[in-house]
């Protein structure tokens, strides 16, 4: 049950996509949200489109994860393809029952809306489902260096996403097992009316934050024992290097936008 | 009569249909007789835990049944709620599950969810808390501030004071010091006698096992391996079997496999009293073997 939720969850592959330089995929994901925004017309979200699935292809990602992740975002999706259905004014009315009236221009814009939405999402899964955490931190960390000279502790936050990252699993893990123990003394979690439901979470929450505790302490401890003093003179076994094809994505995110920003201009 | 509790043909795979899948349970059967002390053994991933969380319905059997009492715990929604009490489930450290502000209040938290009236909470909670030795000062503190094994012992009573007719134990000793081990094993078995209730204890100290349990169970590979009394399972050839499957056998054992094969005419032992009444006869010069 608790583990099917997928958190950005990361898919071992070998692919092109894989191979990137984490900085050229962040900068990448940065620029096609761009585009994504300044795309208007049907033309020019064909165009993104058609780009979204042939990455999708080359990175060879199994498309029906991309729906998996969808699933908690159904909500949103709904509410806004609902929202702009039915309060977009327009001229050619398709459907009007009493105060509810449906007009061509609502449909397409709930259907553009949905689709910028829906790529928005799969692009980012395409990112994560690529990029180990540890490479999405260090890209990260790499990104933000120049906030340095201004004292942001960059490291140390990329540090702090990367902890995270981390105990995601292991804590999903123990809830799991305080969940099973607590049940096994008769507690309940699927019955009783909201606050019952609530209250009973206390069982699982008071022992798990104790356990994040004990955990969070134990590793500072461990850290500390290895001299970490955080990122002043610390150096890197992985360093990142851009190689010839994250030059060839950074031209292709280039002409991605170059294109979308000259059909804006023809009013495409 | 039906059997106190009968497992048949269990068998549970998990991730099932995809690349993980993973059988944990194949075919799985046997019988728990009432006031049974059942050992069971087997090395890591060999299903123990599985097996344990499906006695009490925490986890559904894929195919196969639980019967208690003769009736399949799954066949109705309350008569599965029923076997989450009747069959007491203390998992490993369990002292990671308390949360009360007291002792007491922790330990009242099963008999609570049993639905139980307040005075017969009560005493079970003080019953409890004398099967594992906590005293009446300890009941009113925080459980935060107790010690290690402590905090163990509270944890079983938050299970015993259930009153489970079968009561199962995950490495019950796990991380405790020696004097901490035989006090809680001394417990467990004296609330076995006190209700004639049948324990189940998962133990990867075959020392423990030995001395304690009237069977032993062991799994190797999702399946039972071997199911009989000590004296059954610590002979000559099944030691070397136990051997095979990376499993550990008692100390005292070992040392008299040893003694066998320098030739001295002696049986294999696994309790001390045994060593013992070999050594003497074989002092007395008579075959005991």
């Amino acid at each position: 049950m608790l583990k099917d939720i997928t958190l950005g969850q990361y898919f071992p592959g070998n692919s092109p996509i894989h191979r990137l330089d984490p900085r050229t995929k962040l900068v990448l994901l940065v620029a096609y949200i761009v585009a994504l925004f300044l795309a208007v017309s049907w033309v020019s979200y064909a165009v993104m489109l058609v780009f979204l699935i042939s990455v999708i292809a080359v990175s060879g990602v199994p498309p029906k994860s991309f729906f998996k992740g969808m699933k908690p975002l159904v909500f949103i999706l709904v509410f806004t393809g609902v929202l702009n259905l039915f309060f977009t004014r327009g001229e050619t009315v398709l459907l009007e029952v009493g105060f509810i009236v449906i007009t061509l221009e609502g449909l397409a814009r709930a259907i553009m809306m949905l689709s910028r939405i829906l790529m928005l999402v799969t692009g980012t899964f395409l990112l994560t489902y690529t990029t180990s955490p540890i490479a999405l931190t260090d890209g990260l960390e790499s990104l933000l260096s120049p906030l340095k000279k201004i004292r942001v502790p960059v490291h140390e936050l990329s540090m702090m996403m990367c902890i995270a990252l981390r105990f995601i699993p292991t804590l999903i893990e123990e809830t799991d097992k305080i969940m099973s123990a607590q049940k096994a003394r008769g507690a309940d979690f699927e019955s009783g009316k909201l606050m019952e439901r609530v209250r009973a979470l206390i069982p699982i929450l008071v022992p798990l934050f104790i356990s994040a505790f004990r955990r969070a302490d134990e590793l500072a401890t461990a850290m500390e024992c290895r001299c970490y003093q955080g990122g002043e003179g610390r150096t890197k076994m992985k360093l990142l290097h851009y190689k010839r094809r994250d030059f060839f994505a950074f031209g292709i995110g280039v002409v991605l936008v170059a294109v979308i920003c000259v059909l804006r201009r023809f009013g495409l | 009569m039906a059997p106190f509790l009968e497992v048949k043909n269990l068998t549970h795979v998990y991730s099932a249909g995809t690349p993980f899948e993973h059988k944990a349970l194949d075919n799985v059967s046997f019988y728990l007789e009432r006031g049974e002390f059942v050992g069971v053994i087997g090395h890591t991933g060999s299903g123990k835990s599985t097996l344990m969380q499906h006695l009490n319905g925490l986890l559904k059997p894929d195919s196969g049944a639980v019967l208690l009492d003769g009736v399949d715990i799954w066949s109705d929604k309350k008569i599965t709620r029923q076997a989450r009490f009747r069959v007491g489930l203390v998992f490993q450290y369990p002292e990671y599950q308390l949360f009360e502000e007291t002792v007491y209040k922790d330990i009242a938290f099963g008999p609570r969810n049993m639905g139980l009236p307040a005075e017969e909470i009560d005493r079970r909670v003080r019953e409890a808390a004398g099967f594992v030795g906590i005293s009446d000062a300890q009941l009113a503190s925080s459980p935060f501030d107790l010690s290690g094994g402590q905090k163990r012992r509270a944890a079983i009573a938050g299970v015993i004071a259930m009153e489970p007719e079968l009561l199962i134990l995950d490495e019950p000793t796990a991380g405790l010091d020696p004097a901490g081990r035989e006090d809680i094993l001394a417990n467990i078995d004296g609330y076995r006698r006190a209700k004639n209730a049948t324990v189940m204890m998962v133990s990867h100290s075959m020392n423990d096992v030995a001395r304690m349990a009237d069977r032993l169970i062991v799994m190797n590979r999702a399946r039972i391996a071997m199911d009989g009394t000590p004296r059954e399972i610590f002979t000559l050839n099944h030691t070397q079997e136990l051997m095979d499957m990376g499993l550990d056998i008692p100390e005292l054992t070992r040392v008299f496999l040893r003694l066998r094969r320098m030739g001295l005419n002696v049986p294999v032992v696994y309790t001390m009293e045994q060593a013992v009444d070999a050594m003497t006869s074989l002092r007395g010069g008579t075959d005991h073997a």
